[in-house]
């Protein structure tokens, strides 16, 4: 028992000072991301692919977890000053890197390491979102938009057009009277992300402001809109649909999404992102169309890019940024852009890619695929550039408690939405505290 | 008692020096440092930082959200104790009679012990996830009730008392074992001769003997609740829905490392600290005169 106890000991100890590696031919780059299951694979076989396409650098792909997860990772890193190079950020957590002093700007980057890159041909939903005084701040990766996927099995058997989605909420909630009634599905709609598809998309979406100071673009003293008679009338719906069976809350991130899969409900409100997994698991017929829209007063405008981006963490010795760069490049070209995006249902983000999928019929044979993209292809107004929020992942916590509130009936979709707006701008003037300068 | 003496003084100091290294290093290390961000506020990467005094405990002090998070943990740890001290006390007891297979099933109602937290979780998820659970479809054949725990806030807590209990419960079970089989079994069959019948034996002789391990096992399990019961609701409710189930620990978390604001995380941490301590002096203080130690 004794000499195991050594033994063990030994062991460990050797572990934590460190076997001496050997020096390796290869430099390597560390890049965290946070894509798991279908979209983990894809991810390993692009880093695959650049690691085989040369022979200096050598990419390694980690999943730490959900996005807040290798937030507060990279965040530890950092601070042990052992950050990695590259970390994937989703959209919400932009204003908290763009603030951080941790990071290096991918346009900085590209220029020191003389390798140029056309950023006029990325979409311009995208580098609106992640640019700051014109300049793109991280490299666009997983973009995504949300859209309607429906049951065609259970729109026929309801007596509905399987080619036709419903185009606006009215459609969406008369589609679902008449699937219940014929029995083809126990609920109308869930909704995946709920703060995501259904504030944060559906306000640009309709033009109508999400916060103060054009979404928090133009300073950090923001407070948020959400409250006023456009989201009351949108959760107000949701609620009242929810007390009939035809709107089904059923939970926060991806957790709706078996009520689709398993069929309990005809339609799903969920990223883009889920399209290729979709493709490998569904046991029916589906299709996509756009995010329901209200109709007229409200303009019909764009949705905002969500997903993620690689944000380049300083720190790290300076000789390896070359390699961080040449990665970045190899991701940008519109041959890896074209099939990261029609492996995973992520929209494609340069024209050259877009055109050269196009001139492939691409659309045409995936339809699906074209959805989130034209939705992205306004031209994005004050509403609908993006959302430039400190502490977003908070905000969307705080706001997603309420309509948690909102759909058990314990609170109007006034009083929900209040509260919700009184909590962000607590949180957002935390922020703007935190990071005075 | 017996009494052990060292010929060498410093040996003894020597040999507790790793239990207060192992102390000072995972405990007062921590805990100085968590009182010490309390007073500051920081930016998520720690370039910026200020000292802000009291401002971080002030602003915990006048939130609703913080309140009803003190709520839902008194709620949650006293669930979760009577549950697991009550399920344990009956297993250990049923687990004394004299059946086929007792070694078996002995083992087997400690196993739930060993299962991890968010594991725990996980399982529980299976079964109970209004979308994809097992039970809440069985449910679906029998009843139009919805288990929808997603918007119930009291379900929701249900069930996270219920699988923070069940991962506890094999450790309470042990624990009422070894003191139900050192009852001297001639004090109880004298009381059977006096025609006490096996409630009254219970609650005469057994019950009074067990207090010393009921009252220690309902700190430790009081304090687990309030600090070690993270991994379930991380696993099951994220604290949901509506902050139904946020309890402190989870809020501390949550706005620690999700939220990343530090301060105020520390801030509550220190609060948490001072609630378990005041917790644990009052009862010793109070409950502990009425235990009858053997």
């Amino acid at each position: 028992m004794k000499r195991w106890t050594v033994v063990v000991l030994v062991v460990t100890a050797v572990f934590l000072v460190g076997v001496p590696s050997e020096s390796l031919a290869k430099t390597e780059i560390h890049f965290w991301h946070a894509m798991g299951g279908q979209l983990g694979e894809t991810v390993n076989e692009l880093v695959k692919q650049f690691n085989q396409s040369q022979a200096e650098y050598e990419v390694k792909a980690l999943n730490k977890g959900t996005y807040p997860e290798v937030l507060t990772g990279a965040i530890a890193a950092y601070r042990q000053k052992n950050p990695p190079h590259i970390v994937q950020m989703f959209d919400v957590g932009t204003q908290t890197m763009l603030m951080s002093g941790a990071i290096h700007p991918i346009f900085q980057l590209m220029k020191e390491q003389e390798i140029p890159i056309n950023w006029g041909d990325f979409i311009k939903p995208v580098t609106g979102y992640y640019s700051k005084d014109g300049n793109l701040y991280s490299m666009p990766f997983n973009s995504s938009s949300p859209i309607l996927y429906y049951n065609k099995d259970a729109f026929k058997k309801a007596g509905l057009s399987a080619d036709k989605p419903p185009a606006t909420w009215k459609e969406v909630g008369e589609a679902s009277k008449k699937i219940i009634a014929a029995g083809a599905a126990k609920c109308g709609f869930t909704t995946s992300w709920p703060s995501w598809t259904m504030l944060e998309n559906t306000f640009p979406w309709h033009d109508q402001p999400f916060a103060t100071n054009q979404n928090g673009y133009t300073g950090l003293d923001t407070k948020l809109l959400i409250n006023g008679e456009f989201g009351v009338k949108h959760i107000g719906q949701l609620a009242a649909w929810q007390k009939e069976g035809v709107y089904s809350y059923g939970g926060r991130m991806g957790q709706p999404d078996p009520k689709f899969i398993n069929g309990d409900c005809a339609m799903l409100i969920q990223s883009s992102a889920v399209i290729g997994g979709f493709k490998k698991s569904l046991k029916f017929e589906w299709a996509t169309g756009q995010l329901p829209h209200w109709g007229p007063p409200y303009k019909k405008q764009n949705a905002i890019v969500g997903g993620g981006t690689l944000w380049v963490m300083k720190g790290n010795k300076s000789t390896d940024y070359k390699g961080v760069a040449q990665f970045m490049r190899f991701i940008a070209e519109p041959h890896q852009q074209m099939w990261w995006s029609v492996t995973t249902g992520y929209v494609p983000v340069t024209q050259t890619a877009i055109k050269n999928l196009e001139a492939g019929y691409h659309f045409k044979k995936n339809p699906e695929q074209w959805t989130a993209l034209s939705q992205l292809s306004a031209k994005p107004t004050a509403n609908s550039q993006g959302h430039r929020l400190g502490n977003f992942i908070q905000i969307r916590e705080a706001i997603e408690s309420e309509m948690e509130n909102i759909f058990a009936g314990k609170k109007t979709a006034r009083e929900g939405l209040d509260a919700a707006v009184a909590k962000g701008n607590d949180i957002l003037k935390e922020f703007a505290a935190a990071n005075k300068q | 008692m017996k009494r052990a003496v060292f010929k060498n003084r410093g040996l003894p100091y020597l040999l507790v020096l790793p239990q207060i290294a192992v102390t000072l290093v995972f405990f007062f290390w921590p805990a100085v440092e968590s009182l010490r961000l309390s007073f500051f506020k920081t930016s998520p990467f720690g370039d910026k930082t200020f000292f802000v005094g009291l401002e971080n405990f002030q602003k915990l002090l006048v939130s609703p959200e913080y309140y009803q998070s003190i709520v839902n943990t008194f709620v949650f740890a006293f669930g979760v104790s009577a549950i697991a001290l009550g399920a344990g006390l009956l297993v250990a007891a049923l687990a004394t009679q004299k059946v086929r297979g007792l070694a078996a099933y002995r083992t087997a109602v400690l196993w739930p012990y060993g299962i991890a937290p968010p594991i725990a979780g996980i399982i529980f998820l299976f079964i109970f996830h209004p979308s994809y659970g097992v039970l809440p479809y069985w449910l679906g054949f029998v009843t139009t009730y919805e288990f929808n725990w997603l918007l119930k806030g009291w379900v929701a807590m249900t069930l996270v008392i219920i699988a923070t209990a069940w991962t506890h419960v094999g450790y309470n079970i042990a624990f009422f074992l070894a003191g139900l089989l050192a009852i001297p079994a001639s004090v109880l069959e004298a009381a059977s001769v006096d025609g006490a019948g096996s409630i009254r034996r219970f609650r005469s002789i057994i019950f009074p003997l067990l207090s010393p391990i009921t009252f220690y096992l309902l700190v430790v399990n009081l304090i687990f609740s309030f600090f070690g019961s993270f991994g379930v609701i991380h696993a099951v409710t994220q604290g949901g829905p509506g902050r139904a189930t946020e309890i402190m620990v989870f809020k501390a978390y949550n706005d620690g490392f999700i939220g990343l604001n530090l301060g105020s995380s520390a801030a509550q941490s220190v609060l948490l600290m001072i609630v378990v301590i005041a917790l644990t002096a009052l009862q010793f203080r109070f409950v502990e005169k009425r235990v009858i130690y053997s």
